[in-house]
């Protein structure tokens, strides 16, 4: 399907743009992210304390498994993130959603935060078991290029004096940047690496015992509704931002024209 | 615990990497509020109203 249909698809656009009145938007997320933080912080919460001390270490790799409950959630936001930023892309590119354009800006460095932290916490992992810091394996190689596209986006979209050329620029480079996500989740089954693959999968039963499966899910819901909510704080104060920026430019121009016209 | 240093490290950047970016977004929205309140005209007659009220 083509752009200008989709734009066309009054149903579509409709509900989108029902989202797009930052009022709205302010309204609606304050009232959700008081309940959405506290949720995190009681999932995380409960979730780190079970991984690290109540689930049980595995035979083979000891009490290094327990990285496995910070890493694993990271490494599933580092690429989920990067969906969501594509997503609001589309949005900003077919839709011209003004929201869309805020979220993606936000979601970056965010993105960019946690996919750091799945590769430090896998790089911490990886010493003991591999016996290497790093390695130049498929999956992780790819992660990698993921963390530079999300630094690439964020420092695109501020390259620009005009924000709005930013924005679509930023969105070009997020939607050519979804090949990565594939090739990431796939590597591991495409190359012989070094990285494990994947122990739960949406077809198969999981390859792990459920006293580990458990924390996992856990900690992996508790840190996506982190990242949500630190989205959504981040997007309302772009939105307040945004408000001031152009208070300011109006006060600006009106202070102008009235000295132009006492000249 | 075996390879407690390495377990430590992960949890330690676990907690303070979005706790450092809810801290942020916090410090962002309260800043814009303030700023906001000191120069949107909509909401200083919103403000005038309600202390003309009480």
């Amino acid at each position: 399907m083509d752009a200008p249909s989709l734009a066309s698809s009054p149903g579509a656009g409709r509900s989108l743009h029902r989202f797009a009145n930052p009022g709205q938007f302010l309204r609606l997320s304050g009232a959700v992210l008081p309940w959405l933080s506290l949720s995190a912080i009681v999932l995380l919460a409960i979730g780190l304390v079970w991984g690290l001390f109540y689930a049980p270490a595995d035979w083979q790799q000891g009490d290094a498994v327990r990285i496995m409950y910070v890493h694993v959630p990271a490494a599933w936001l580092a690429s989920s993130g990067y969906l969501g930023l594509a997503i609001c892309s589309v949005l900003s590119l077919v839709w011209r959603h003004p929201l869309a354009d805020l979220a993606a800006v936000e979601i970056g460095p965010v993105g960019a935060g946690f996919t750091a932290l799945c590769l430090a916490t896998g790089s911490l992992w990886g010493k003991p078991m591999w016996g290497a810091w790093w390695v130049w394996d498929a999956r992780l190689t790819s992660v990698l290029v993921l963390f530079f596209l999300y630094l690439g986006h964020i420092a695109l979209v501020r390259a620009f004096d005009d924000p709005t050329r930013g924005y679509r620029a930023g969105a070009i480079l997020a939607l050519i940047g979804v090949v990565n996500l594939p090739i990431i989740k796939f590597s591991v089954d495409w190359w012989n690496t070094l990285h494990q693959p994947a122990s739960i999968s949406l077809t198969g039963a999981p390859t792990m015992a459920l006293s580990m499966l458990w924390p996992l899910m856990v900690c992996a819901i508790g840190y996506t509704l982190a990242f949500a909510a630190i989205v959504i704080a981040r997007t309302r104060a772009a939105v307040m931002e945004r408000r001031i920026r152009a208070l300011l430019m109006a006060r600006a121009a009106s202070d102008t024209e009235r000295e132009g016209s006492a000249g | 615990m075996t390879h407690l240093p390495f377990i430590a490290a992960s949890y330690a950047l676990a907690v303070v990497v979005p706790a450092w970016f809810a801290v942020d977004a916090l410090r962002r929205t309260a800043a814009a509020r303030r700023r906001l309140a000191a120069i949107d005209p909509r909401r200083s007659r919103a403000n005038r109203n309600r202390d003309n009220k009480s």
